[in-house]
């Protein structure tokens, strides 16, 4: 067999059992709305452990962060710092959110707006923005897989071909099963992911450099400057470092999946232990550093960063060996993709399409326009990911800029009685617009300083200063 | 919603002021420690270190929300 016909292999193998379990988790219990989106709030602290962190890694992590250690060095750090701080995060906000969904039966993150606040404009809002920028992401996710399928395959299937037949596979467990399939998943995928990062992080230096501190000690000879910042960009200094690290700790938990993801969870308790142990996942990605590092040194000139870590595992394994990166890599593709899709389409279908066009629309109606919606977007992503080429990284950063503008709307509800739905509403407009404007003129960073991070500041002023200035909100 | 006490938000910023804001203090290549540029080793210290300062956390904030969280579902309805 040639070793792209065994890398493929190994991939179809893993992926198609990934699959197969996850409609097989689908098929044991009968759907409703509720059960679709967020598995009837039963889920113990060892599925929802398996579930936050699957959402973790993602493409980003895998490609992404050995992508940004092989082309932009010290920036990349980013990444380390803001998984743990995100974590502290949530564990001051997420209990509360979940217990307004367990009071208010939310689903959605526009649910808890609409709770909030009561005013269903706000809420479809939410639900333009959060549906709006999860396509970016979702995007993201199809690429990376497109080129993981490709590369791994010794460029045997087109990336064209490979992000099509995923989508459909993704479509249809989404379809059956909603979040458990998801979660059943996420399962051998976490397990692929930490074994396949480990191996190849302790592998790789080992082999070209005789050692991980070997591999570090001859980068600091070759090019220091690429170990701290800027790294190799002449932008992204501390005032970068240390905006987009609040920037995105802010925001992890603001993307809307994590919101569905929270409500799951069956007790405040468990997303608190959560937020103390779940740091320590984030160490599993230092492996993946250290390959993209040492794939500096050994295949330097990659025009696409993000291509560095296939590119080395097919340079120093056996093609069996690249085809579990692969699988790994796909299902990691897979899982969130899935998430996202189950996310952007309920929000589409229950939050903006029923309050704002048909508000006599039953439950089920609802769950029945949610599938179309499943299929729509996946359509949509995958044209986007077939004709635009932009970076994965510029792609989730614009995501984050987006997302992370729900912040003060949902701090503020938590922590603040005086927040009103005008300050917060302006809030949130002020901020899309300005991060939208930032980064499409190509103004990020903006003065040294993340560009969504400014926009977030910004959102803060107007939710505050407007919320002052009106007359204290009555019975909220 | 019971507001997070001070000394708990405390704990919580010193990640924060450890592996964010302080970044200038830190973000070098030498000394090495185990093999590893120093900002990447302060970087991995401070995540264990996170764990152990949200544990910190979690036993400040514990006897203020335990009880309560579990049952305020069912008060509601």
């Amino acid at each position: 067999m040639s070793p792209g016909a065994i890398a493929l292999t190994v991939i179809f193998i893993i992926v198609v059992s990934g699959s197969a379990i996850g409609f097989y988790a689908g098929t044991r219990h009968k759907m409703s709305l509720e059960q679709w989106t967020v598995g009837s709030r039963g889920f113990g602290p060892l599925l929802m452990w398996l579930l936050m962190a699957g959402e973790t890694y993602t493409t980003f992590s895998f490609l992404g962060a050995s992508g940004w250690a092989y082309s932009r060095g010290g920036p990349a750090l980013y990444i380390l710092a803001y998984l743990p701080l995100s974590y502290v995060i949530s564990f001051f906000i997420l209990p509360p959110i979940w217990e307004m969904g367990r009071q208010h039966g939310l689903q959605t993150q526009s649910d808890f707006f609409l709770a909030q606040y009561g005013n269903k404009y706000l809420a479809a809002f939410v639900s333009v923005v959060g549906v709006v920028f999860i396509i970016p992401y979702l995007q993201l996710q199809l690429t990376g897989l497109g080129i993981i399928v490709e590369v791994a395959s010794f460029d045997a299937i087109g990336r064209t071909q490979a992000m099509i037949i995923a989508v459909a596979l993704l479509a249809g467990f989404v379809f059956v099963s909603g979040i458990r399939a998801v979660a059943w998943v996420s399962v051998p995928k976490d397990i692929l992911m930490v074994l396949a990062a480990v191996t190849i992080g302790i592998a790789v230096p080992r082999m070209y450099f005789g050692g991980i501190g070997s591999m570090f000690a001859a980068l600091a000879r070759a090019d220091p400057a690429h170990l701290v910042m800027p790294g190799a960009t002449t932008t992204l200094n501390h005032g970068w470092y240390i905006s987009t690290v609040l920037l995105t700790a802010m925001g992890l938990n603001m993307w809307p999946q994590a919101f569905g993801a929270s409500f799951t969870a069956k007790d405040a308790e468990t997303l608190r232990r959560n937020a103390v142990v779940m740091p320590l996942y984030s160490l599993s990605l230092a492996f993946i550093f250290f390959t993209g590092f040492a794939a500096y040194l050994v295949i330097p000139g990659l025009s696409n960063g993000d291509l560095s870590l296939l590119a080395i595992v097919r340079k120093a394994f056996p093609a069996w060996m690249l085809g579990v990166i692969g699988g790994a890599g796909a299902l990691t593709a897979m899982v969130p993709a899935a998430v996202l899709i189950l996310t952007a389409s309920t929000l589409f279908s229950k939050n903006l399409y029923r309050p704002i066009f048909a508000p006599a629309m039953t439950d089920d109606q609802v769950a029945g326009l949610a599938r179309i919606m499943v299929v729509v977007l996946s359509l949509v992503s995958l044209l986007l990911a077939i004709f635009s080429s932009t970076t994965l990284v510029s792609l989730l950063l614009l995501g984050y800029a987006g997302v992370t503008q729900f912040f003060p709307g949902v701090v503020l509800a938590l922590f603040w009685k005086r927040v009103t739905m005008l300050g917060v509403f302006a809030g949130l407009i002020t901020g899309v617009a300005c991060a939208t404007f930032l980064i499409l003129s190509n103004r990020d960073p903006f003065a040294g300083v993340n560009a969504g991070f400014l926009a977030l500041c910004i959102n803060f002023a107007v939710a505050i200063g407007l919320s002052v200035v009106r007359p204290a909100p009555t019975g909220r | 919603m019971k507001k997070p006490s001070l000394r708990a938000v405390v704990v919580a910023l010193i990640p924060f002021c450890a592996m964010c804001f302080s970044v200038s203090a830190w973000d070098r290549v030498y000394p090495m420690v185990l093999g590893l540029p120093f900002n990447f080793f302060w970087l991995l210290s401070w995540i264990v270190l996170t764990s152990v300062c949200m544990w910190v956390v979690y036993r400040i904030e514990s006897p203020r929300t335990g009880k309560a969280d579990s049952r305020s579902g069912e008060r509601q309805s």
